[in-house]
């Protein structure tokens, strides 16, 4: 994750939902591919035309639906800088966090950007400015503990770090090896 | 306290707990199926952990059994070496959808703490336990270590009254309230059923009310438990958690007041949960197709009311009727009380349990532009197939009526 950078601004509405961020007719396909499909309901284009570090600045409720994993995944492969909404679902909002997707509270930053403006982002003070406008736009501070848990990438490189969950000998009642079929379903996520 | 801050302290060793608190909360039942799975299984054998306690966990295969797409079935094979490699009890592989498992094999207890990665997890507060939903990455996390962080919810009370009219049923409560909180109205909060009318309502209609809380944003929905919870669960299950009811001056951040004694079948209407109409307002509605399951709308009470119109009536020509019992244990009983054999003489389609068209994943697809009358538990755009789909959802009562008149159909009119 990077502590500051700039993207451009794609705005989404009020109650995106999971089945919107990744439709489930593309589930079978590996996350590399379904994630060129995400948002596609409302915004076709959007996966294309993508750069990296891209912001999605939202309404309310943003990612309300299913508990799956795989739309913060899929957002995150797509190499987003941030998703910053007026506010999220609970479910979404700690999946992004468990996996290394930043996601920035502002009940200000619908207002205050527009579709195309240029944005700076410094996770490490939790600031917005719009470069376009030239305006700073107020953002709820990151708690310290989450913005621990984004920079590491996500709960597990967290835990590597912190080692608080230090690695006991592996299991040798493993009657069945890990086969490599599973990996790639692995990488994607699941759904939930 | 109410009940949810109960069972927060309790979980976390603390006398009491107030909203906003932070807690670390033992886990009582660690829940997960096939498509949420193999989402950690390679980051959680990197820990090089065993599992914390393996009687605690609960593995279903369910979403799409059996797989349509090499997809689908390599995310049940994975799931079902990973219960092999670590020695799980308690798999269930076919054998219905998760949420309806947990409460006939008797895993879910009044006061216990329920985690599992699938949003529908809600579906025990019916019971009277704490039950919330997570992502597979934390799933991984509470493998590992039998724990997990909560904010402790502010909580909505409901209070629910009136007898319900026939052909009314937990289900057109709960979009009912949808109506009136909105699809973020409960985002983070609990929301505490109460009243005359959930004390008469029945099992199947508190875990149908209790399921969708979550398309209200909520962590959790909860019921405190009772007669009638206890005679459930005592048929299917050996010892009973802690049972505990909210205080009678237990603080609520809200209270809605709701009387459902002249209350019409509701239906939430496309693309969103909260665009909830009294039924005689969208009776003109033509339907192509008409789905009666899920984890929200799938139980015997469904296919009983189902079935009770289809003894008159026939499936209109142009509608597909698809009936998918949410368990094989529902399904066994249906075919027992003769219910399954009136609707397929009917015209219905019943498939085997799993998840199945509700989430696009399963048969039951929808084409381009066709409309659906559903007892699912979510409408939104694209769900369960075509981006132009419209899903109808409703009680498996409305839903029968209108595939018998291929129309959005009160059902109060076919009795």
């Amino acid at each position: 994750m990077k502590k500051r950078f700039q993207g451009r601004v794609w705005k989404f509405g009020d109650h995106i939902d999971t089945d919107v961020i990744t439709p489930g007719k593309y589930e079978n396909l590996p996350l590399e591919e379904l994630c060129r499909h995400c948002l596609e309901p409302i915004k076709a284009a959007f996966a294309h035309t993508l750069k990296d570090n891209d912001v999605l600045v939202a309404g309310v409720n943003f990612g309300c639906g299913s508990a799956r994993e795989i739309a913060p995944r899929a957002l995150k492969k797509l190499k987003i800088g941030a998703v910053v909404a007026k506010s999220f679902s609970r479910t979404f909002f700690r999946n992004a966090i468990a996996i290394g997707l930043p996601v920035l509270i502002s009940p200000q930053a619908f207002e205050a950007c527009h579709e195309g403006d240029r944005v700076m982002i410094d996770l490490a003070h939790s600031r917005l400015k719009n470069m376009t406008t030239k305006k700073a736009v107020p953002v709820d501070p990151i708690p310290k503990d989450i913005y621990g848990i984004l920079l590491s990438g996500g709960l597990f490189a967290s835990l590597r770090k912190k080692r608080r969950l230090k690695p006991k000998a592996r299991s040798r009642s493993a009657a069945v090896p890990m086969g490599t079929q599973s990996k790639r379903i692995q990488r994607q996520g699941g759904r939930g | 306290m109410n009940i949810t801050e109960k069972i927060l302290a309790r979980a976390s060793g603390q006398k009491s707990v107030k909203p906003g608190d932070i807690v670390e909360a033992r886990v009582d039942v660690a829940l997960f199926h096939e498509k949420a799975g193999p989402g950690f299984f390679e980051n959680f054998e990197k820990l090089g952990r065993e599992i914390w306690d393996k009687n605690k966990v609960v593995v279903v295969a369910d979403h799409a059994v059996p797989p349509s797409n090499i997809y689908s079935a390599n995310c049940i094979l994975e799931t079902r070496n990973f219960v092999l490699r670590h020695r799980l009890p308690h798999f269930y592989l076919g054998k219905g959808i998760c949420h309806q498992i947990m409460a006939e094999e008797g895993f879910v207890k009044p006061g216990l703490v329920i985690v599992g990665a699938d949003s529908h997890t809600v579906t025990q507060g019916a019971f009277g336990a704490f039950a919330t939903a997570v992502g597979s990455t934390e799933m991984a996390w509470i493998l590992a270590k039998g724990s997990l962080w909560f904010r402790v919810p502010e909580a909505i009370r409901i209070k629910v009254e009136g007898s319900l009219s026939e052909m009314v049923f937990g289900k057109d409560i709960i979009v009912k309230i949808f109506g009136i909180l909105g699809i973020d109205g409960a985002t983070y909060k609990t929301l505490e059923f109460m009243g005359s009318t959930i004390d008469e309502l029945s099992i199947d209609g508190r875990m149908t009310m209790c399921n969708m809380v979550v398309d209200a944003g909520a962590k959790n929905g909860i019921i405190g438990p009772d007669q009638r919870t206890c005679e459930y669960l005592q048929y299917r299950a050996d010892a009973f958690g802690e049972t505990v009811q909210s205080d009678s001056d237990a603080d609520y951040a809200r209270t809605i007041d709701l009387n459902v004694a002249q209350m019409e079948p509701q239906v939430a209407c496309p693309h969103s949960m909260d665009n909830v109409k009294n039924v005689r307002e969208i009776q003109d509605i033509k339907i192509d197709q008409a789905f009666i399951g899920t984890c929200t709308g799938g139980r015997l009470e469904d296919l009983r009311a189902a079935s009770r119109l289809f003894r008159k009536h026939r499936v209109h020509p142009e509608v597909m009727l698809v009936i998918t019992p949410a368990s094989n244990k529902i399904y066994q009983r249906a075919l027992d009380e003769g219910l399954i054999q009136t609707l397929i003489q009917a015209g219905a389609m019943v498939t085997n349990s799993n998840c199945g068209a509700c989430g696009g994943g399963g048969m039951g697809v929808l084409g381009e532009n066709e409309v659906c009358i559903s007892t699912a538990s979510r409408n939104t755009r694209g769900r369960m197939g075509h981006v132009s789909g419209q899903i109808y959802l409703a009680s498996a009562a409305t839903v029968a009526a209108s595939a018998i008149k291929g129309k959005v159909t009160d059902p109060r009119e076919m009795i």
